[in-house]
Parts: C-alpha cells; sequence; structure tokens
C-alpha cells in the first residue's frame, strides 16, 4: 500500500487557488524531491503532509486513511532555519525526541534513562558528523552545521516521513555538497520516506529517487491566481537526461516571467 | 579627517566622558550650594555636603532617640521588601498568564481583551480602593506594585511567546511533546530571560509606586521618610535618600542583567 495518496486534491484561499487536480502515492522508502517557482504551491503541499494546512477538495490519505491535522511524530521536519531549539546544547536538543517520549510529566530524565537517551543521541550525531559539538548551543555552530543538527534531531524520533523545507538553501556550495552526501546516506542507512523542497532543479535532479516539478499549467497573466498548480513532471532520477532538464527549465521559467510580470 | 559618526573615544576617553555630567552636576551643585549658604546660613535649599553627611550619620550610624532603631537601614529594609515581594509575585503571575495566554489560542481569546481593559486602569486611582479591601498595612502597598506592574508582564511575555518563531513549535510537535512539554521544555526556558528583560523595564514603575504607597500610609520606608521630612523642609536628608534610591535602581538593575548573562548566555549571544 503506498504511504501517501493524494487524489485530486485542491488548496484554495478564497480565490485564490494554490493547488489544483494534484494526484499521487507514494510508496514507502521513495526519496522525493520537489522542484518549483515560488508561489507554486510546494511549501503549501508539504504543510499539508506537515498537518498545518488542510486541503480544500479531494483527498490526501496517510497509509491509506485521512492525513492527521497536526504535526506528529510519524512526520519529521528539517526547515530551512529555526528548526533547533537555541537554549539547548547539541547533545540536548538531540535528546528531546527521547525525554518527550519517556519523561511525559517533566520532559526532562535522569539516571540510567538519561544515559541510555545520551548514548543513543551520541551515535546519531557521530553519523551526521556533530559529535566533537556535544555540549555547543546552536549560536556556536555554522549554518551546515546548525541542518546537521536539525537533521539528527528529527531522526533521533525514528520518523516514518522526513520533511525536508528547503534545508540547504542558506548553505554555500560546498557545504551544500556536503549535506547530499551526508542525506543520502542516512536514507540509505534508515530507509525512511523523505520529502524534500528546493529551488535547485539540479539538486531535484540527481539527489532523489523521484523528481517532483510544481507548475501551472493554465496560466493568466492578468490574474496570477486564477489557477492553482499540480505536478507537472513526476521522473524517476537516473533516467532523466539533458534535454528532460532543459525542458523543466525552460517552463519553470515561463511560468516565472508571467506570475512575476 | 574621518566623518564625526565614525570615530570613536577609546576606552579611557570613553570613562572620562562618561563621570563628566556627573562631575559638573556635582561642582555646580556645590557652588550654588556656597552661594546660598553664603548669604544666609540657614538656608535649607541647597544643604552643603557636610550637613548632608552629618543628617545621614545620624540616621544610619546612630540609633533613633525614640525606638532606637537605625531609621536609614530599617526605612531600606521595610522598602526593598516591599519592593522584593511586589516585584516577585508579579513575575510569577505575569509568566504563567502570559505563557498560558501566548501559547494557548482559547485562553487568549478568552484572557487577552480582559488583560486590555485592566492594564488601562491606571493604578494610584485604585490605591484608595486597596487600603479600603487590604487594611494601611504592608499587604496594600505590595498590591499597588503588583496591580501596577503585572498587567504589562503579562502583555509582554504573551508577546514574547507569540513571537518564538512557529517553526520551533511545530517540530517540537513532530518530535512527540504535548502541549505540556512544549510550554515546560520549549516555551519557558526560552522567556525566562526576557521575563528579566521585563521586570528592568517595570522597575522604575514599581518604585513609583512603592514611594506613593508609602507617602501616603505608612510608618517606615524610603518614601516615608522623604515625605515626612518635607515637612520641615530637610532636604540635607531628602537628597541624599533621592541619591540612595537611584543608586538602589541602578544595583537592582545591574544585579538583574548579570543574572541574565550568566543564567542565559545563548539568549545574549542572540543579541549580539
Amino acid at each position: 500500500m503506498a504511504i501517501i495518496e493524494a487524489k485530486n486534491l485542491w488548496k484554495e484561499y478564497g480565490n485564490n487557488v494554490v493547488l489544483e487536480q494534484v494526484n499521487a502515492r507514494v510508496e514507502e522508502g521513495e526519496f522525493i524531491t520537489v522542484v518549483g517557482t515560488s508561489g507554486c504551491g510546494k511549501t503549501t503541499f508539504l504543510k499539508m503532509l506537515l498537518g498545518i494546512e488542510q486541503l480544500t477538495r479531494g483527498e490526501l490519505l496517510l497509509d491509506g486513511k485521512k492525513f492527521p491535522d497536526e504535526p506528529g511524530e510519524d512526520r519529521g521536519i528539517v526547515f530551512q532555519k529555526y528548526s533547533v531549539f537555541p537554549h539547548l546544547t547539541v547533545l540536548e536538543n538531540t535528546m528531546l525526541a527521547a525525554e518527550f517520549e519517556q519523561a511525559p510529566l517533566l520532559g526532562k530524565l535522569f539516571g540510567s534513562k538519561k544515559k541510555m537517551a545520551e548514548s543513543d543521541a551520541i551515535e546519531i550525531l557521530h553519523s551526521v558528523g556533530l559529535n566533537h559539538a556535544l555540549e555547543h548551543y546552536p549560536h556556536e555552530l555554522s549554518g551546515g552545521m546548525q541542518q546537521r543538527l536539525a537533521i539528527a534531531q528529527a531522526l533521533m524520533k525514528k520518523p516514518r516521513i522526513l520533511l525536508l523545507d528547503e534545508p540547504f538553501g542558506a548553505l554555500d556550495p560546498g557545504i551544500r555538497a556536503d549535506m547530499h552526501v551526508l542525506i543520502k546516506t542516512l536514507w540509505k542507512k534508515s530507509g525512511i520516506t523523505i520529502f524534500m523542497i528546493t529551488h535547485d532543479l539540479e539538486e531535484g535532479f540527481y539527489l532523489g529517487t523521484r523528481l517532483w516539478v510544481f507548475d501551472k499549467i493554465r496560466l493568466d497573466a492578468q490574474n496570477a491566481n486564477a489557477y492553482g498548480a499540480c505536478i507537472t513532471y513526476d521522473i524517476p532520477v537516473g533516467k532523466t537526461d539533458a534535454s528532460t532538464f532543459d525542458d523543466i527549465d525552460n517552463s519553470l521559467d515561463m511560468s516565472r516571467k508571467v506570475l512575476l510580470d | 579627517m574621518k566623518r564625526l559618526i565614525n570615530q570613536y573615544p577609546d576606552r579611557t576617553l570613553k570613562a572620562m566622558l562618561g563621570t563628566l555630567p556627573f562631575i559638573i552636576i556635582f561642582i555646580v551643585y556645590i557652588m550654588a550650594s556656597n552661594a546660598r549658604l553664603e548669604e544666609n546660613s540657614r538656608d535649607k535649599l541647597l544643604p552643603s555636603i557636610s550637613s548632608m553627611t552629618t543628617a545621614v550619620d545620624k540616621l544610619a550610624m546612630q540609633p533613633s532617640k525614640r525606638s532606637g532603631e537605625y531609621l536609614f537601614w530599617v526605612d531600606t529594609s521595610s522598602s526593598l521588601t516591599r519592593l522584593g515581594l511586589g516585584i516577585g509575585i508579579s513575575a510569577l503571575i505575569g509568566l504563567i498568564f502570559g505563557i498560558v495566554s501566548g501559547a494557548i489560542p482559547y485562553v487568549r481569546a478568552n484572557l487577552s481583551p480582559f488583560m486590555t481593559a485592566i492594564s488601562l486602569i491606571p493604578p494610584l486611582a485604585v490605591l484608595p480602593i486597596l487600603f479600603i479591601v487590604f487594611g494601611l498595612g504592608e499587604l496594600s502597598k505590595v498590591v499597588l506594585i503588583a496591580i501596577g506592574i503585572t498587567p504589562f508582564i503579562i502583555r509582554d511575555m504573551q508577546s514574547k511567546v507569540m513571537e518564538l518563531p512557529a517553526e520551533q513549535i511545530i517540530k517540537a510537535q513532530t518530535l512527540g511533546a504535548s502541549t505540556w512539554l512544549i510550554i515546560i521544555r520549549v516555551v519557558l526556558p526560552q522567556v525566562l530571560p526576557r521575563l528579566i528583560g521585563a521586570l528592568r523595564l517595570s522597575l522604575g514603575a514599581a518604585w513609583l509606586f512603592l514611594i506613593a504607597a508609602e507617602a501616603i500610609a505608612s510608618t517606615d520606608g524610603l518614601g516615608y521618610r522623604i515625605f515626612l521630612v518635607r515637612r520641615y523642609l530637610a532636604m540635607d536628608i531628602i537628597l541624599p535618600y533621592v541619591v540612595w534610591i537611584t543608586f538602589l535602581s541602578f544595583l537592582i538593575d545591574y544585579i538583574l542583567k548579570t543574572l541574565s548573562e550568566r543564567l542565559f548566555p545563548w539568549f545574549h549571544a542572540e543579541d549580539k
């Protein structure tokens, strides 16, 4: 069974149509990269997967059941920023998931339970290359390190789905490449389903197993919000070639121009 | 020659420039005082430094002939106790209500308009009511401070909670946190340094209400003493008391600031 399924999904704010006729099936363990112009509903779609936005028409299913209408522990998230807690050290940030689960009253672990959570957290931090900075606060870390921490923090909860909202958008190209390697390794090891939003088409072209392009098929130059976006390309990564890349790039350019003018 | 806006004094010069106004006001005072005292040695308006020292020495270092107490210190400790209680109670109420109404939309819908209305009541206008209800004792003075500054602290805390990035609250939910856990592990520790900031801002108002209450009905306290000796035009007591109150305010503010920097290094690093 598909882990996520969208059937003729629409999202409207009053007269503004953001998404229309979105149909998709996602199997467990896929790594989907989502690209699209800004304002093309890819973030709205991610918010629906998170549970902080609700659809207006159609169906969105998680394991064949109606999608939950608030964030939950089966869906982890890494935002572009503000994903980690500034008042906690690297280790404390990572341990948080264990503390929430095992200490519903105080939210703090003590004794042997604390030791266990610490060693679990250190193991995950090791896998993202942060084991040398356990006692540092987030403000003492670089942007790339903060994103590594945010990923470690989310993985600690062992979510079934990991949502990444332009996680590397604010990073330098070199560091971004490191992060690509990291996320790919972690995905292969854990086998979780990943959705990653990016505005970088190249990133989407080799990172995951599947590339989605959100775009508007119908465009009204006088009223940009009259029609919504849907998934215009849904292609397995690996079978893509330069001409497909150019096709997508051109079509995105077109709608960018129409939308912005 | 660099533009004036790009020129910075070095450390010694900065310290000298900073103390200069204090020195000038001191010298101007001495000169004016001397001039007046030369004309009339019984002048009370601008007492000499020596007569002020004598007056303070009498109040602070010698027991009062009537009660055997060291009035200056009794005044100081009563005032600081009232101030501390008032601010402490306000901080606790402000923190709890601010967090709950900032974090929970239902509570906010319920409390926010009410708090706005309460905060618009001039506290001194309800002072007579406090005296009638709570009597003339300590309670009414503490309550006046609390009524005066709590609404501000609640509203400030509420807005600080709402300013926390939504991303953090969403992230905590995806890590399995309940509303309660989000409040005690994500919201509370992050608004504590902001609470100290709010207390520092309300310190001036707290002193105002304290001195007002002491002036009207009290038997000791810094505000009481000033208003008592006003009848005798005892500027030699009033002026040192005002300086002392200012110094205490400065000290409390400094302690709060240092405490915040020590306890919440991550918060002050963000400022920079």
